[in-house]
């Protein structure tokens, strides 16, 4: 809401040295924000001044334009003496060039002078062109930033005026005037007003305020007027859509009227474009007083005004000329024609006045916020009118407001008002709030005196009874104030009233607290350790298309691969949320490639998406009750399943090159590493098992699961055209653990294990086994067949080549013997080593070397 | 020396002036060895087989038997003096030496290679860490929820009315089909309706974490960011509690000096609402009032949605963002730089913020 500080001034006792900057800071205690200031002085700079055109000769140019030497005087016949030093020519009279050709001789124009500065930054200054000395500018509004009219410069008698030569044109055309410009929040439809914003201004500085409504009088009743009817069949909620319609003609207005300047002025700095005489008093009122209002040229109506819901396949065409298929829920504004407008969201384009209406049917109506909520939303019309009816309008001050328009059309536009005029509805009850009196003291913890909540309410419009034997206040809110229903929103307004400055500081003391949850701390150790082992932290957007999805969703074989899709995403490349981090991560190394950094390891951890079963519930509870166990279940149920994730890319080399320092190609070995270790921060064992998975390499992707057999990540090289179509260096690494998984696996207790002082004996055995036998399954065995005095067993060598069958493979363990309760022989050990053997021969035809 | 040298004269153990004279050239000969090597020659020269003081000890055998034990107590001492000679002259040698191979095996520290990668925290999950450690400290507790939620913990448990246009002031991203319900959480409140349901009260809880809304990114926008809301409920409540742990936090976060300002404002979940500033001494262009975050003392209806009696327990709510808090703790200009993952971001923090 931007406020004029002349309108203000009008309701409000603004000091008159205030700027809309300390008009905002005041605004702000009461809980407005400050949004912007709109100053046409920080553009515009005079001497400007109102000038007549005395002789204007056309002179034709060698481009083919024709441009007009101008002698316009600027200063009053016998005042040139004034002038000493202004750059304002002894005679008072300045040549001037101008290209426009919408005047002629005898006209009062603005004129800036040498000196003046227009919006822009565009300093005026007497220059030579066109072959005569220019000494100034006749201006058209766009040119002093009022305007986008391109017709021509601008004639001050075609908006009605008439002034001296030499007046200040700034002042004429209220270019001094500024505007605050505050955030309303939602809650707040009233402050939609100049008199709600005066009533605020009152609040925050402890002035006076005149209500606006007050200035004027309304009839006590009214009749005989248009003929309304209000037949809503079907309210929402039970609430009637429209519950007043007043009604009121004025007749004989003179069309060719202009808007006076001072009220173009402040309609420009509330942000509104003038249109024509009545629209711009219909905005006016509705600016002043908050409530909207529309004004209907009176003979393109046909018959009484129905005020109804649509019916199917109804449409209308409405002031911005678009047709519009309408909502059986939409109520409208209907004549014998049909449609006239959605009601409090637009009127219609047949009935709209226009540049020779003369007699106007004025309509101001109170309208159901959610009803026009509804349809402003439907029809994507967020308009003036409907901005201020869902957020709530006063009952009250319609027939005011009409009234208001009635007088401005009488008195702006000549025309003659009806006696007659029409006001249906029914008042709805004022709302009544019990107040404890120690309840607003409780609430916000400042002991307020009797006169702090009295004062302040009563401050704020409401109707204040004590009552003493209940110990509690009746509040009688005012009609203008629908957010206030309960006895906190009183709290609220004494407590902003008296102002939150004064609310103390005390400390609450929350119970003995469990700390983190496990899984909070298993969390932390995780994204810790991986940091302390060299990765970078980064966070990527979970937004995804459904090919990256595709590309790497859940590997299994034959699952299906669901994800969450948008209604309303950023893009459609984005349209559906990830199943996996590593997309995210790919983009992020691709980013720091084309950086210049090529050798990465980074990490992130977040949720993955994986709706399984139920997605949502049909319908959701009503706010303000606790639903049953049952339905909280669906609730719960319905929230796909969206575990945490860690994944890691690695591209490029482990380490800066350096002095003495070959740097390592980081390996698929690397991602499996990572993986190891985050499974050794929570204590739990990864079995590593060759893997596949359309994103990874298919040779070199190891599943990682469980000792439960649950998988929980994959680990390995990145497929290589994947590296390709993602212009990442060729061998990159990555890996991916549900790490919500680990954290279920993690032990609770871990057992002490018994520490032998006994030396160690230690075996080597090289086993030839076929290609395809996993080196981990050979180990198991070896590990199985061993027996208790197995302490360690590693593989430290896989060799293949001269010496060994082809398909075959040579690989070498290290095996560490050692007994809990003696030094254990050799033969002990070569016992030992060989029974381990023996598991491997039979399981797997290793022969050892 | 060269009168020592083998063929000359064989000195007579009994002639103590010989001797002696044959000590002395001895240890002279020693004191000047000026390396390991050439005390070795020494070494040889006066102690060897050939050696004038060896072939003198040598004669005592032939000497008559009342002399043999003044010869061989003259000769015990004289021996005796030269390997001492010899043993000083080659400690002192042989920490030269060993002195001179260090000195030899002398690097350029300052030239050594980092092999080793250094790693870096994200400053958003650092600083989310830090602002839950100072609550846990208070003795609350940290809560976490998902961030695809349905629409009603989201919205109408937090007194959200399905019509009012704070509703669409979230800009939310919605789940196909809308008619399921679902959205992706506009802010981590549905968390403090989710603890309000599963804990007993007296409720702290503390709920950081990532929240939408449908704005495109540029430098003060990203639709994927990330909040700290805290919830208490207990009994007798008031905004004085909320503002003293407002104040409370701000210091542990911001040192002794921080102020905070509360300004009235709306949100559906709180009444009284207010807009959270904090003053910011370090700003850019000057101090002023930094807006922070909203907090409130927590709606009836809220409480009633979680089955929680209004007219027993009270409760304020807070929340700030954690974006917004590293942009002027930390003097980060561009929301963007936060979110593309730009390692040398992270990297510049490393493990603090």
């Amino acid at each position: 809401m931007r406020i004029p500080l002349s309108w203000l001034r009008e309701f409000a006792q603004v000091p008159a040295d205030a700027t809309a900057e300390d008009v905002m800071a005041d605004l702000v205690k009461v809980g407005f924000e400050e949004e912007a200031v709109h100053r046409p002085t920080d553009e515009l700079k005079g001497p400007i001044v109102v000038g007549q055109v005395l002789s204007l000769v056309k002179e034709p140019q060698s481009n083919g334009k024709t441009i007009n030497w101008c002698q316009v005087r600027v200063v009053p016949e016998g005042q040139e003496q004034t002038l000493a030093g202004k750059g304002i020519d002894p005679s008072g009279v300045q040549g001037i060039i101008c290209g426009a050709h919408n005047f002629v001789e005898g006209d009062k124009v603005v004129v800036t002078l040498p000196g003046a500065v227009l919006p822009g930054d565009f300093h005026i200054s007497a220059r030579k062109t066109y072959g005569h000395m220019s000494a100034g500018m006749i201006a058209s509004v766009r040119e002093l930033g009022i305007g986008e009219d391109h017709d021509g410069i601008l004639v001050l008698s075609r908006i009605g005026l008439d002034p001296e030569v030499g007046t200040d044109a700034m002042s004429l055309l209220g270019l001094y005037d500024e505007a605050a410009e505050i955030n309303v929040t939602p809650d707040r439809g009233y402050a939609f007003s100049i008199r709600g914003v005066a009533r605020e201004y009152a609040h925050a500085t402890g002035t006076s305020f005149v209500d606006p409504a007050s200035k004027v009088t309304v009839p006590a009743s009214l009749q005989g007027g248009y003929g309304i009817k209000l037949n809503d069949d079907a309210p929402i909620y039970g609430n009637p859509g429209c519950d007043r319609f007043v009604a009121r003609t004025v007749r004989g207005v003179d069309p060719s009227r202009p808007t006076p300047p001072w009220m173009v002025s402040r309609l420009r700095l509330a942000g509104i474009r003038s249109i024509s005489l009545p629209v711009d008093i219909s905005n006016y009122v509705m600016l002043e007083l908050g409530q909207p209002n529309h004004c209907y040229d009176l003979d393109k109506l046909s018959g009484d005004i129905v005020v109804r819901r649509a019916v199917a396949g109804e449409k209308i065409t409405t002031l911005d000329d678009k047709v519009r298929a309408l909502d059986v829920e939409d109520l409208l504004i209907t004549d014998d024609s049909g449609a006239i407008g959605i009601a409090g969201v637009m009127g219609g384009a047949n009935t709209e006045v226009s540049d020779s209406t003369t007699n106007i049917l004025v309509e101001a109506a109170h309208f159901d916020e959610v009803s026009i909520a509804r349809s402003r939303r439907r029809h994507k019309l967020p308009s003036e009118a409907s901005k201020r009816f869902e957020r709530g309008v006063d009952w009250h001050v319609a027939g005011v407001a009409a009234q208001r328009v009635v007088d401005l059309l009488v008195e702006l536009a000549g025309g003659t008002a009806d006696e007659a005029g029409t006001d249906v509805g029914i008042a709805p009850d004022a709302v009544t709030i019990e107040l404890p009196s120690g309840y607003p003291a409780a609430r916000i913890g400042i002991d307020f005196t009797e006169e702090q909540i009295t004062g302040s309410l009563e401050d704020l419009g409401a109707v204040v009874r004590k009552d003493e034997s209940a110990g509690s206040y009746s509040v009688t809110a005012p009609s203008w104030r629908n957010d206030l229903e309960t006895k906190e929103d009183l709290s609220e307004e004494i407590a902003r009233l008296v102002g939150y400055e004064n609310i103390p500081a005390t400390l609450p003391v929350a119970p003995p607290g469990r700390g983190l949850t496990r899984t909070q701390q298993q969390k932390r150790r995780v994204v810790q350790a991986l940091a302390d082992a060299g990765l970078t932290e980064v966070l990527s957007y979970p937004f995804v298309s459904k090919a990256t999805n595709d590309t790497f969703g859940v590997a299994e074989e034959g699952a299906s691969r669901t994800a969450v899709k948008l209604a309303n995403p950023i893009s459609e490349e984005h349209g559906y949320l990830r199943t996996s981090i590593l997309p995210g991560l790919i983009e992020v190394a691709r980013r720091n490639h084309s950086r210049g950094f090529r050798d990465l390891a980074v990490f992130e951890a977040g949720s993955v998406f994986l709706p399984d079963g139920q997605l949502g519930t049909p319908s959701i509870p009503p706010l303000g009750i606790k639903p049953s166990d049952e339905v909280l279940d669906g609730l719960y149920d319905g929230v796909p399943n969206q575990p945490l994730h860690v994944a890691a890319v690695l591209t490029g080399h482990d380490s800066p090159a350096a002095a003495e320092h070959k740097p390592r190609a980081w390996d698929w070995a690397d991602a499996l590493d990572v993986a190891r270790l985050v499974g050794d921060v929570l204590g739990v064992e990864l079995v590593v098992s060759q893997g596949s998975h359309q994103a990874f390499h298919p040779g070199r992707a190891a599943q990682l699961a469980l000792r439960s057999g649950a998988v929980v990540g994959y680990a390995g090289e990145l497929h290589p055209k994947l590296l390709a179509a993602h212009d990442m260096p060729a061998r990159s690494v990555a890996l991916e653990l549900n790490v919500d998984a680990l954290f279920e696996a993690a032990p609770d207790v871990i057992v002490a294990k018994h520490i032998s002082g006994f030396p160690v004996a230690t075996q080597d055995v090289a086993l030839v086994v076929p290609q395809d036998v996993p080196a981990d399954a050979v180990l198991a065995a070896l590990r199985e067949g061993a027996g208790e005095l197995l302490e360690d067993v590693a593989l430290f060598d896989v060799y293949a080549g001269h010496g060994i069958e082809d398909g075959k493979k040579s690989l070498a363990f290290g095996l560490r013997f050692r007994a809990t309760d003696r030094t254990l022989t050799a033969d002990e050990a070569s016992e030992a080593r060989e029974a381990a053997v023996a598991v491997a021969a039979e399981r797997f035809g290793a022969v050892q070397r | 020396m060269t009168d020592t040298l083998p063929g000359a004269a064989i000195p007579n153990p009994l002639d103590e002036a010989a001797i002696t004279a044959a000590v002395e050239d001895a240890v002279a000969a020693i004191a000047a060895a000026s390396s390991l090597e050439e005390l070795k020659a020494v070494r040889l020269a006066h102690t060897g087989e050939k050696s004038p003081l060896s072939l003198a000890n040598r004669e005592i055998g032939a000497l008559a038997k009342e002399h043999k034990a003044a010869a061989g107590k003259l000769m015990g001492s004289s021996r005796g003096r030269v390997n001492q000679a010899l043993a000083a002259r080659t400690a002192v040698l042989e920490a030269e030496n060993d002195a001179r191979i260090l000195v030899e095996e002398t690097v350029d520290v300052t030239a050594a290679p980092r092999r080793r990668r250094a790693g870096a925290r994200h400053p958003l999950s650092t600083l989310q860490d830090r602002v839950a450690d100072i609550f846990v400290g208070m003795g609350w507790e940290i809560a976490e929820g998902p961030e695809v939620e349905s629409e009603w913990f989201n919205f109408d448990a937090l007194n959200f009315k399905p019509d009012h246009p704070a509703r669409e002031m979230q800009d939310t991203f919605f789940v196909e089909p809308p008619e399921a319900h679902l959205l992706m959480r506009t802010h981590t409140s549905p968390v403090q309706v989710r603890s309000m349901l599963e804990r007993e009260v007296p409720i702290y809880v503390l709920c950081p974490g990532k929240v939408f809304r449908t704005d495109e990114l540029d430098a003060t926008h990203t639709p994927v960011f990330h909040q700290f809301e805290g919830l208490a409920i207990d009994k007798n409540l008031s905004m004085a509690d909320l503002r003293g742990t407002l104040e409370h936090f701000a210091r542990q976060m911001f040192g002794d000096e921080a102020q905070i300002r509360l300004r009235p404002n709306y949100f559906p979940f709180t009444e009284p609402s207010a807009e959270l500033d904090i003053w910011h001494p370090g700003a850019k262009g000057g101090p002023r009032w930094i807006e922070w975050g909203g907090c409130g003392m927590v709606n009836p209806n809220v409480l009633r949605a979680a089955g929680i009696d209004p007219d027993e327990y009270s409760g304020f709510a807070f929340g700030m963002g954690i974006e917004r808090t590293l942009m002027f703790r930390n003097e980060v200009g561009d929301m963007r730089d936060m979110i593309e993952g730009d390692v040398r971001f992270s990297e510049h923090f490393g493990m603090e913020i």
